[in-house]
């Protein structure tokens, strides 16, 4: 009579120390990524803004001059450098990326699909040095002799424009599946209505569907600005990273990233902080992109 | 009796399976038509087969005629999407768009090539008011027509669908997600409305049927099993089956 009791109490018992072991397992997973992000915040932070205070704010933040070796730390030309490459790429991009995107969802015949997601999947996946390897041998020379030589915009190819171009195609694949995806989950409903009005199908599409996914659309362009602007191998490797003013559209231009990466390798001292503190600015630039994703996606929710 | 849309010897099929099994049937101007009959009976095929919305079906194949104003809608020379102003559609869950109460009325005739302000104006007032939801949102035209409650909204789909300026309206068991007292409201609707526009309703409430429709037809199994005035169809109905089905026996 005893025996079974027993035995159930035993199995219960395991069960809730096996539900309490794996409880804890995870939290301590959930924490681990927490703690990265807040070690990575502490060290910024302690290590960047102090040199912001040694150098001035203003004179950091608004200086037009980057001269390491007379003590002049000025990184406006990085953040403009920064926000014309990203805008450029956003041009670029966006556009493409949405059409892409409308295509692929409401458009594309079965067929064409089954190579058209795993292409643009695989965009997704090309490390960014290989971007930048074929930015290098293929649209570097071609933005020299072409735009360069033949249309007479002058520069060397390693330009805002080429890392623009560069960087739209490295974003397309954030902003085609998430705006897919966003496009699949408005209720057919709306196209439904739009085609008993005697609208065309590209209409349905385009004046229903599309502003009925507003939102996640343009959460997938956010995510695709975040990449641009935190993008730094390939934007090395094409847009020249001359340390001054951005000149043009044709002309070199160093962004925030680079100038990090640049410089990184022999710096020290202030010249070392000041490159922190240039990792603090780009760190704010993707905060405030992260908090316009979240508020678009919560706009998005409440309709 | 002048009919609007005549069918005849209508067939249709989803892939292998017969959905419709030849439905002749001419539908009356400017009556109110109920189609009745248990699910799956093919009678909300057999309405979405007149303004071509089966089309969107995948594997759908259609033998037969359907005349609208004497013209073979499956021949290659109607336009499908005059066909669909001409004969409007009210789905069965409201499904206006999301943006606002105004430009939900106004993007049909926008669709049709109206721009002017004036005119789109006049279009979304008259149909509001042929719908009886002008007095409820006139002031509040700029307002997302999701706030709307679920009967405004179906019956701002009516008005949506009025502003193209149809002879027919389809509803597909456009009263089934709504209250009683939204249903009434737009049964009075449709019989307001049937003076201007012939409506041609599915549903599964004979009440409903017998209530306003002027006609009526009883399917199953994808038959018509028998299409008469509604009074005499309920009344003294011809065959067994209908008989059977009217009186609750099953379905």
């Amino acid at each position: 009579m005893e025996r079974p009791s027993v035995k159930r109490k035993g199995i219960k018992g395991m069960k809730n120390i096996k539900e309490t072991v794996m409880k804890y397992v995870f939290l301590v997973c959930a924490c681990t990524s927490i703690l990265a992000v807040a070690l990575i915040c502490i060290f910024l932070f302690a290590n960047g803004i102090p040199a912001i205070g040694k150098i001035g704010v203003f004179d950091f933040l608004l200086g037009e001059r980057w001269k390491p070796g007379n003590n002049i730390y000025g990184i406006l030309p990085f953040i403009l450098g920064s926000i014309y490459v990203t805008a450029g790429a956003v041009l670029i991009g966006v556009p493409i990326g949405i059409c892409t995107a409308v295509f692929m969802a409401k458009f594309c015949p079965p067929k064409l699909y089954k190579f058209m997601k795993p292409a643009v999947e695989l965009l997704a996946g090309i490390p960014s040095v290989v971007y930048g390897f074929f930015g290098m041998v293929v649209a570097v020379p071609f933005v020299r002799d072409f735009f360069g030589i033949q249309l007479g915009f002058g520069g060397d190819g390693s330009s805002m424009f080429t890392a623009s171009v560069m960087l739209g195609i490295m974003i397309l694949p954030t902003i085609i599946s998430v705006g897919e995806s966003a496009i699949r989950a408005v209720p057919d409903s709306y196209y439904e209505g739009a085609l008993a009005l005697g609208a065309t199908h590209e209409r349905s599409v385009f004046r229903t569907v599309l502003p009925a996914a507003k939102s996640g659309v343009t959460a997938g362009v956010i995510l695709g600005i975040g990449r641009a602007i935190g993008e730094t191998m390939a934007v090395i490797m094409i847009a020249g990273n001359q340390p001054r003013m951005p000149k043009g559209l044709f002309k070199g231009v160093r962004t925030l990233t680079s100038n990090i990466v640049m410089e990184m390798g022999y710096a020290a001292d202030l010249h070392k902080e000041a490159l922190i503190a240039t990792a603090v600015v780009l760190f704010v630039f993707i905060l405030l992109i992260n908090l316009l994703f979240s508020l678009v996606k919560r706009r998005g929710i409440n309709g | 009796m002048n009919a609007i849309i005549e069918t005849k010897d209508l067939k249709l099929w989803y892939g292998d399976h017969q959905v419709l099994k030849g439905v002749s049937m001419d539908i009356p101007e400017h009556k109110i038509t109920a189609l009745i009959g248990p699910s799956g009976c093919g009678k909300s095929t057999f309405l979405k087969t007149l303004n071509r919305m089966n089309d969107l079906v995948d594997n759908v194949r259609i033998t037969g005629e359907v005349k609208y104003d004497g013209r073979n809608i499956f021949s290659s020379d109607i336009n499908v999407n005059e066909l669909r102003k001409e004969v409007g559609m009210v789905f069965q869950k409201p499904n206006p768009f999301p943006m606002s109460i105004y430009d939900n009325v106004a993007y049909g005739p926008r669709t049709h090539g109206i721009c002017s302000k004036v005119k789109l104006d006049e279009i979304v007032e008259r149909s509001l008011r042929d719908a009886a939801l002008w007095d409820e949102v006139k002031d509040r035209l700029k307002a997302s027509a999701l706030g709307m409650s679920g009967g405004q909204q179906q019956r701002l789909c009516i008005a949506r669908a009025l502003a193209v300026q149809p002879k027919v309206i389809l509803c597909d068991e456009s009263t089934a997600s709504l209250d009683p007292i939204s249903t009434g409201k737009i049964e009075d609707l449709l019989i307001e409305l049937k003076s201007k526009y012939t409506v041609i309703m599915v549903t599964h409430n004979m009440q409903q049927a017998v209530r306003i429709s002027d006609y009526c037809a009883f399917f199953l199994l994808g038959d018509l099993i028998e299409f008469n005035r509604t009074d005499t169809l309920f009344s003294t109905p011809q065959n067994k089956k209908t008989e059977d089905y009217i009186t609750g026996r099953f379905g």
